[in-house]
């Protein structure tokens, strides 16, 4: 027992809960925090440069380690700045922690400087949050926020901390383990249900593996690499399952969706099992879920109940950890052999394959893609930014591992990229990290190149540049008669002088001849991050597209004539 | 699955915290699930509070507010009474004109419908009537014809028949 006041409680706290870093901001009631980080200095501060920036970069953190990352920021302006980072994480079951400062509770309510009910702004966003009263419950309380941020389907929690908390006296012991009450993990398997999927398997025709997040959080990789291999069912995941089994493997179909490979959704929309497994059938998944593998049984394993029905109802259900509902289930499965279905699969995928578009003249992304993969040979953590170069990365990137591809994928968010990838580079400092972003989300967070240098960080920042906002222009191109409104963001800073200026390394890249050398360079840079500034073809799309609400129909392959 | 809407009435028991009720609002809210009723108060354990909520939804509605009930950290359990043999009452307060010439006859269905007059001044009669909503209804709509100044209802509470109780599963 030590006598601390509830800021040192605080830092104290983490650390016994085996935080070794914080992305964050100080402000004026987090100044008490900061000075016991300045006391504590086994917490490592990294100082950002905007809130979300932090929060983003605490995301990346904990989707790259597994780990749960943290970020602080102030009340009022520091903890809203928070809040899309917060929404970010819990769109995508990512376990984040935020502590907040707040105004002293005894003013609470009266509009003091700097308030904002952040707990009552963030209650839709957050797994659960906390308002700290009594710095009595201090340990108990960060203890139990993490627990709950980690465990079951994970999600960001939230502390928020009043500047009195922060000042008063307290004895500090770490807690003992904690499990509220009414917080349920789910831990039982129906060991019927899984009867029922192996029947279904044996049963089934022609079957299909849709494979989302939620194996990658478990570690279910493996086992659901054998489970397909036992049985040659072949898998396809969502975005948030890239690198659930290595894109490499015969048995990938690559992405399914809007913007997934035609093969995958022609061998969802004709199968007559559907096997989802961590995932939760999201309209940019399903297209109009009328057409949605209709032919197909579903079965549903999640850790999630509330998911069990929530879109489509299963035909079986099995709430649980999806590694430990695989393994269960690869021991009672019979194997299966390649039968006709697969052959069938391997035709469509014969048919519609992926291509790099060929072009002298213009530099296509997809080939930039396609050279970054081949450069790291797969092996790279590579962070995507949101809109056309994250669905080129998502379908020309081939992920091997889990955890190595990261993207904001529920909630869409531009300007998660870069600072994610500062995460990712902190949490996994021997691994090379690509930021892919667009020049428009870039734009957004690009201020977060400070603590990159300062920090010495070597991330690769692949900027598919084509003036636009290039998803939204490309729905205008194809859904609205061409009317390009507000989309062109031609007027830009010169970004080789940008990273200059930040004292990173800039190129730019404007030809394909170019594109190996430019990466080489950049690969070996190992003490600050290089921009690359890739000039892209202006007006190219995204290929396969299945239109919003619509089904496999209307799926266009290229650019209609 | 039935896939009419119609009446469900839920107890959830929750820790007595404060921003505990608006965590649930906010999730029917948000999820678009509507409240008919919440009636809220603490139990016989200080650290739970209970509400009761009547929900109109189909089946799979019903079920999903269930399941997304229940993830909410400070709930500790949720009990669909929708099935299950259970005795349900609310609670009106009625204000109602009661000049001279007509108090007898308001008294008289006062009294056919158990309920008690509990103020009464020179021009109005205040009732207390405790019942399930059917019966809460029926005297609302019969004193109607003599002038309702106000109402208040408590909305409905719920409890299951026999030994079972929320906290041990019905």
């Amino acid at each position: 027992m030590e006598r601390m006041n509830g800021a040192n409680a605080l830092v104290q706290s983490l650390i016994d809960q085996g935080v070794e870093i914080v992305f964050g901001i100080p402000g004026g009631v987090m100044i008490p925090i900061y000075d016991a980080l300045y006391e504590r200095p086994k917490l490592r501060n990294m100082l950002m440069r905007h809130e979300q920036g932090a929060a983003h970069a605490a995301d990346g953190y904990s989707r790259a380690t597994g780990k749960v990352g943290v970020c602080f920021a102030t009340s009022g302006p520091g903890a809203t700045n928070l809040v899309t980072g917060l929404a970010t994480a819990y769109m995508d079951s990512i376990p984040m922690l935020a502590v907040t400062g707040q105004v002293k509770t005894t003013s609470l309510g009266k509009d003091a400087f700097q308030e904002a009910d952040i707990v009552g702004v963030t209650m839709p966003i957050t797994k659960h949050n906390y308002l700290l009263k009594d710095v009595a419950d201090l340990p108990r309380t960060v203890a139990e926020a993490l627990y709950v941020a980690r465990t079951g389907r994970p999600g960001p929690v939230l502390i928020d901390v009043p500047a009195d908390v922060s000042f008063a006296m307290t004895n500090y012991e770490p807690p003992g383990p904690v499990s509220p009450r009414s917080y349920k993990v789910w831990n039982e398997i129906d060991e019927s249900a899984l009867d029922d999927v192996a029947r279904l398997i044996a049963e089934a025709q022609r079957p299909v593996l849709y494979v989302g997040g939620g194996v990658i959080t478990s570690g279910a990789s493996e086992v659901l690499t054998k489970l397909s291999e036992k049985t040659h069912i072949l898998v396809t995941t969502t975005l948030m399952g890239k690198g659930a089994i290595p894109e490499t493997h015969p048995h990938s179909l690559g992405m399914l969706g809007m913007h997934g490979t035609a093969y995958a959704n022609k061998a969802v929309h004709e199968c007559d099992l559907l096997i989802a497994v961590g995932a939760r059938f999201d309209d940019r998944v399903t297209g109009k879920l009328a057409a949605f593998a209709r032919k197909a049984k579903v079965i549903h394993i999640d850790i999630d109940p509330a998911e069990m029905g929530k879109t489509v109802q299963p035909d079986v259900a099995i709430v649980g950890d999806c590694k430990q509902v695989l393994e269960k289930l690869l021991d009672i499965i019979a194997p299966r052999e390649e039968t006709d279905w697969n052959k069938q699969i391997m035709q469509w995928r014969n048919e519609f394959p992926l291509h790099c578009p060929a072009d002298e003249e213009r530099l296509m992304p997809q080939c930039v893609i396609g050279k970054v993969w081949e450069m790291t040979k797969g092996e790279a953590i590579v962070v995507t930014d949101v809109g056309q170069h994250q669905m080129w990365t998502a379908l020309f990137y081939k992920v091997t591992k889990p955890r190595r591809f990261l993207s904001s994928g529920g909630l869409g968010t531009m300007g998660y990229g870069f600072p994610a990838s500062i995460g990712a580079q902190v949490g996994c400092p021997d691994m090379p990290v690509f930021a892919i972003c667009g020049d428009g989300g870039f734009q957004m967070t690009l201020q977060e190149l400070a603590p990159a240098v300062e920090h010495k960080l070597p991330i690769k920042i692949i900027l598919l540049n084509n003036g636009y906002l290039g998803m939204v222009r490309q729905w205008q191109e194809l859904f609205w008669n061409g009317r390009y409104s507000g989309v062109d963001i031609s007027v830009q800073p010169d970004f080789v002088k940008l990273a200059e200026a930040y004292d990173a390394i800039g190129i730019r890249v404007d030809n394909l001849r170019d594109v190996e050398g430019a990466l080489k360079r950049a690969m070996e840079v190992n003490d600050r991050p290089t921009i690359i500034d890739f000039r892209i073809s202006r007006e190219e799309n995204v290929f396969p597209m299945i239109p919003a609400g619509q089904s496999i129909e209307e799926m266009m392959v290229n650019r209609p004539r | 699955m039935n896939d009419k809407a119609r009446m469900h009435t839920i107890t959830v028991l929750v820790e007595n915290k404060p921003g505990v009720l608006a965590r649930v609002s906010g999730l029917f809210a948000r999820r678009g699930f509507n409240i008919e009723s919440l009636a809220v108060s603490i139990t016989d354990d200080p650290s739970v509070s209970r509400m009761t909520i009547v929900v109109s939804g189909d089946d799979s509605t019903l079920d999903q507010i269930n399941r997304q009930t229940n993830k909410l950290i400070d709930v500790i359990k949720v009990v669909d009474y929708s099935e299950v043999p259970r005795i349900e009452r609310e609670l009106a307060l009625i204000k109602v004109d009661a000049e001279n010439q007509r108090r007898a006859e308001i008294m008289q269905i006062v009294d056919i419908f158990h309920a008690k007059i509990i103020d009464i001044s020179e021009t109005s009669f205040t009732i207390e009537v405790t019942g399930n909503t059917d019966k809460v209804d029926a005297i609302e709509r019969l004193l109607t014809p003599f002038g309702i100044r106000e109402v208040v209802r408590t909305g409905k509470i719920a409890m299951a028949r026999g030994a079972v109780t929320a906290a041990s599963g019905v």
